[in-house]
């Protein structure tokens, strides 16, 4: 590979079109970020009893995640040893064993090869040891969410997470029981764009009143308002490629207990008595503060009521995973999550449909000759820097995707 | 209703239902095609195989306030995963009476959707099942059902009325 002059493409202001379009980033970016970093890939309510499994990825590579007869949750790659047929065929079940279907040799669940036909052939079962399915290197939870990652070292979750780490604490705290559930099954989104315009866009407060604009208008939301120019949202730079549309201080000034999900607390009597409960003092302000709008660098979006995985498969073409949060302990709250979210997101989403639409018209775009370069300057001269280091501005500000870039970049110019 | 004694007039009626509903959703008729629908309806699009859409993801699942909303999204013309509207040429075949649910007429079909937009041409096939009732206005719709056969496959965006 010709190397790429990562800091000739990526400025503080602008990028370079070439980085949307260009199959040799692709394939840079499939080593260095995804087949290097913590990317996340399911979450343990997925498969929630001992051999239930569930097909999963780590960008475009198949991942079977599931949960040994031991109860331990694995992450094993769909490749028989042998010669390398796809041992597993189905979405999702329960197996204690997967068999190739190729010459029959039959993995456990937990990735172990228990044996092969006619094995006369092979001196005996002494070669068994070695010849498992492949497994994620390294596996790590946080509140279920199950990351993986391919490097055999590197730094912890934790680590990777940063700063990111609390907004899982805040997502888990919206249940009475403390614990998310993904039951609702995926919707899987494709479009003709690259992965980053995905990325990029999760926490872009400047589009929602462009590109939302007819939904907002029919439909009274008071989502629109959190993006206007009047807004005291912010836009902030968590560190370490994750980023956060931080939309509490416009929920505080609101002060509604559940405004946040455009309701009250009237109208989920059961939820808010359970939360109230639980929480006592501190579920006003849990109740007013909401869910978060974090983007985990690279692909889990923590969309308030929904979770969205970016999948990238090529350059221009990425699919979009997306499901209800649900919460354990709060049936009402779930049926409204899940009602909700089936509206706003996936192929025919109220919102997503829009926002597919323009991941697909910028990658049109970004193959146009000039100008070469993306400005990414919105918000750089009122841009702050917290006392904890991070970066924030106004909510429609740039900031999140200029700390999406200077962290790419570090990635990158590492790779080596 | 019994095999061998198809009510013919019955059938005609509900094939031309059927048939003035998909070539309103291809033009674009989005007042008359909402005209169509009962107070109580339902329009679903599943995602799987799953049976129940309360509890699992659906592409579409409408009751008749967010297909009014759906519809009026789309008439603000800044609806831009339909702005411009994609070129839509839609079979439906297969047309059968499958029997009744309290007092409405439920039928089956077949639909095959070929989708023009800038990505170039998508195919969209999935099976049908209307619930269908008759009033004083003529026939209505209180249900439509799409079961996709690439419903639990990466789909493109699907903004038109299916
Ligand atoms: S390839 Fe799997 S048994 Fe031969
Ligand atoms: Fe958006």
């Amino acid at each position: 590979m010709t190397a790429i002059a990562w800091d000739e493409l990526i400025l503080p202001d602008r990028v370079h079109g070439s980085l949307y379009t260009d199959p040799a980033v692709f394939e840079a970016e499939m080593e260095r970020i995804w087949y290097r970093t913590w990317v996340y890939v399911g979450h343990v309510s997925e498969v929630p009893r001992a051999n239930d499994f569930v097909m999963k990825s780590i960008g475009p590579q198949p991942v079977i995640m599931t949960r040994d007869r031991e109860g331990t949750v694995r992450l094993l790659l769909n490749r028989c040893s042998h010669r390398a047929n796809q041992v597993c065929a189905v979405e999702r079940g329960s197996a204690r064993t997967f068999r190739c279907p190729y010459h029959g040799w039959t993995f456990s669940n937990d990735g172990s090869l228990l044996g092969y036909p006619f094995n006369s052939g092979y001196q005996g079962l002494e070669a068994r040891g070695e010849l498992g399915l492949a497994q994620v290197p390294r596996m790590e939870t946080i509140h279920g969410f199950v990351f993986g990652s391919f490097a055999e070292e590197g730094e912890t979750l934790l680590e990777h997470l940063g700063a990111a780490a609390e907004a899982f604490d805040r997502l888990a705290r919206l249940s009475p029981e403390g614990e998310v559930e993904l039951t609702a099954g995926w919707l899987k989104h494709r479009v003709r764009a690259n992965w980053k315009m995905l990325l990029e866009n999760e926490t872009d407060g400047y589009h929602p009143q462009f590109v939302h604009s007819s939904i907002f208008s029919v439909a009274q939301s008071g989502i629109g308002d959190l993006y206007s120019d009047a807004s005291i949202a912010l836009s902030r730079d968590l560190g370490k490629g994750h980023t956060e549309a931080d939309l509490r201080p416009e929920f505080r000034r609101r002060g509604v207990p559940l405004g946040w999900f455009g309701t009250t607390e009237e109208r989920l009597p059961d939820y808010s008595a359970r939360m109230r409960a639980v929480h006592g003092e501190a579920a006003d302000s849990i109740l007013v503060d909401g869910s978060p709008h974090v983007m985990v660098f690279p692909n889990l979006f923590i969309a308030e009521i929904q979770l969205f995985v970016i999948q990238p498969f090529a350059v221009d073409d990425t699919v979009q995973h997306v499901t209800a949060v649900q919460l354990k302990g709060a049936p009402d709250m779930n049926r409204r999550l899940l009602q909700q979210t089936i509206g706003s997101v996936g192929p025919a989403g109220l919102l997503l449909a829009d926002d597919s639409d323009m991941y697909e018209r910028n990658q049109r775009g970004a193959r146009v000759r000039r100008p070469e370069w993306l400005v990414l300057r919105r918000g750089l001269h009122r841009e702050r820097v917290e006392e904890n280091g991070q970066r924030s501005g106004h909510v429609t500000d740039e900031v999140p995707i200029r700390g999406i870039w200077r962290h790419y970049r570090s990635l990158m110019e590492n790779g080596a | 209703m019994t095999m061998g004694a198809v009510d013919v007039e019955l059938v005609r009626e509900v094939e031309q239902l059927i048939y003035r509903e998909a070539r309103l959703a291809d033009e674009h008729d989005y007042a008359g095609w909402e005209a169509l629908w009962t107070d109580d309806a339902v329009y679903w699009v599943p995602a799987s195989d799953t049976t129940d859409p309360t509890t699992q993801m659906s592409i579409i699942h409408d009751n008749r306030s967010r297909i009014r909303i759906r519809i009026r999204q789309l008439e603000t013309g800044k609806r831009h995963a339909q702005a411009p509207p994609s070129r839509l040429c839609r079979t439906v075949t297969n047309v059968e009476l499958l029997g009744d649910r309290d007092g409405d007429v439920v039928a089956g079909a077949n639909v095959l959707v070929v989708e023009s937009r800038e990505r170039g041409l998508t195919l969209w096939a999935g099976r049908c099942e209307y619930r269908l009732r008759r009033g004083d206005e003529g026939w209505r719709m209180a249900g439509k059902t799409v079961r996709l056969v690439d419903a639990d496959r990466a789909l493109h965006t699907l903004a038109f009325l299916i």
